[in-house]
């Protein structure tokens, strides 16, 4: 009847998720340092044209109002445009996530002309200065133009997508400018220890100074967009940060990979978070219902050691995939806890305790880390 | 009557109106999901009670006549025009122009 | 236990008819039953 807070209710899940995270592909043409997905190279075994299709067919049976498609780079499939043109004449709504490396100006048009189609140009700095050295260099200059031919094309609003890192943690107000010129969005996401990030965490991720900024120039401009991923900086305020501030993995979202494999978010791409594949007898709909992972995520999780904290209810002990890839406990503080609680938890672990390895990664062997896009060639120098 | 004759947002039980076609009703235990294709807003209706009416909105004359017709209880009454003048602000129910219907069956043609 | 370190922030916790909308839908107010909550595409992570 509406007396339970609707956050309770959402995370006992839903028969089908709100919209999910769809990758294409691995294959990548940059290399950022901090990739989620390990991209670069396609793997072999990526689900064919008929198969992806078929797996709109069961999003469309299902209801799911639309998908965020990324990878990899997804413009890099072949059958990219067909397959998001299927997915909206499904009534499926498309969100897609873009280098912006592909965006020919016939491809903006077309773009502009789809329905139910929405587009976030990935970008992670507001000059090349600071956004280069984790895309690459010529990625900024890509990612501008992308930007300049949707608008051209009237494609009407779309969206800038941030990774908040110590170098441009205090460039967000430079980035939204940028997004505003654009008639843009700005949306600024967490960086989490997974995939390549693992490596790049330490190195790359705020100060606690910095995310103390960050909060505030979060409540300052309520319309940035963050897909809800600061939840976690909620006690630094006098009110938790707008939202539900609730974890979707596995309740009312999840990740699809370029396999079909499902995981319970884009960030815990580890066989400790695999659900189950589309490619069981079941699809999609079977695991999204009846895995034993996403069965266990519905149910009422514990506080743990959270739960002596009176901020649990803002921060809800934080985000599983930083805990997981951190070697920390899943009922336990978040180890970017701003009260720093996630300091002291990582400092007592015992000696030479590993945390999770990343799982192989589709990195092109050899190649650095971040590539460099769209260099002319030069004569080599010493 | 007991109903808000109109509210500020000009929403008025005595006329008739309809789910948005951009908007996608989802079943669920809770009520329903809607999900406008169109401002990308995500309501949820938590009752299965309002789920119904909505649905059975364009088949009436009138919003009244919808609550009389699947029998919603006089004193709940109040709280569900509360209810659909707030979906009408954010677009999920829409007003339909008179003597036209979103089903067939009623007795004036469009 | 370490988190009894810090003085817990009682002001933080939602209250129980939590303020899950952006926009206040009618009838929010305790007494009434919350028929309709609009939610922000943006108030879950992992919905974006």
């Amino acid at each position: 009847m509406g007396a339970e807070p609707l956050a309770d209710e959402l995370s006992r899940g839903l028969d089908a998720p709100i919209c999910l995270t769809w990758e294409l592909t691995y294959g990548c043409n940059l290399s950022c340092v901090h990739c989620l997905s390990s991209s670069g190279l396609r793997d072999p075994e990526e689900l064919t044209t008929e198969e992806a299709l078929g797996f709109v067919d069961e999003l469309a049976a299902m209801q799911v109002f639309y998908v965020n498609i990324g990878g990899g780079e997804p413009t890099l499939r072949p059958d990219f445009c067909e397959i998001v043109e299927y997915a909206v004449s499904r009534k499926v709504g498309v969100k897609f996530s873009t280098n912006g490396t592909t965006m020919t100006p016939a491809r903006a048009r077309r773009y502009a002309s789809t329905d139910y189609l929405d587009i976030q140009i990935s970008l992670d700095g507001a000059s090349p200065s600071s956004n280069d050295r984790v895309r690459g260099a010529g990625t900024f200059a890509a990612a501008v133009r992308a930007m300049e031919r949707l608008a051209d094309a009237g494609f009407g609003s779309f969206k800038v997508s941030v990774v908040v890192t110590r170098h441009n943690a205090a460039e967000l107000d430079r980035m939204l400018a940028l997004a505003d010129r654009f008639g843009a969005e700005l949306r600024v996401t967490r960086l989490r220890p997974s995939g390549r990030g693992a490596t790049t965490w330490n190195e790359l991720r705020p100060t606690a100074d910095q995310l103390a900024e960050v909060h505030g120039f979060l409540v300052a401009h309520p319309k940035v967009l963050t897909g809800d991923s600061f939840f976690h900086l909620g006690p630094l305020g006098t009110q938790p940060l707008a939202g539900l501030n609730l974890c979707g993995a596995g309740r009312v979202v999840c990740l699809v990979d370029p396999v079909g494999d499902v995981y319970a978010c884009p960030f815990v791409m580890h066989p400790d978070f695999r659900a189950g594949s589309i490619r069981e007898s079941g699809g999609f709909a079977g695991v999204w219902r009846e895995s034993e992972l996403f069965l266990g995520l519905r149910q009422p999780q514990s506080g743990g050691a959270c739960n002596a904290c009176g901020s649990y209810g803002a921060c809800h002990g934080g985000c599983m995939a930083a805990k997981f890839f951190t070697g920390l406990p899943l009922d336990g503080p978040d180890p970017e806890c701003v009260l720093g609680h996630g300091e002291r938890a990582l400092a007592s672990r015992a000696a030479g305790a590993s945390t999770p390895p990343g799982v192989g990664g589709h990195g092109k062997p050899g190649r650095p880390v971040p590539v460099a896009f769209g260099l002319r060639r030069l004569s080599p120098t010493r | 009557m007991g109903c808000a004759a109109s509210t500020e947002t000009g929403f008025d039980p005595a006329k008739p109106y309809e789910l948005h076609p951009d908007v996608a009703l989802r079943p669920e235990p809770f009520g329903a999901l809607a999900y406008h294709y169109g401002n990308r807003r995500l309501t949820f209706l938590r009752s299965p009670e309002l789920v119904r009416l909505v649905t059975e909105l364009g088949s009436h004359g009138s919003v009244i006549e919808s609550m009389t017709s699947i029998g919603v209880a006089p004193e709940r009454r109040q709280s569900f025009v509360r209810a659909l003048a707030s979906l009408a602000s954010s677009d999920v129910v829409r007003a339909r122009a008179v003597n036209e219907l979103s089903h067939t069956g009623g007795s004036d043609g469009s | 236990m370490t988190v009894t370190e810090i003085a817990p922030r009682e002001d933080l916790d939602p209250p129980s008819d939590a303020k899950t909308s952006l926009q206040p839908a009618d009838g929010e107010l305790v007494e009434e039953e919350l028929l309709v909550e609009e939610i922000s595409i943006d108030g879950m992570c992992g919905v974006y």
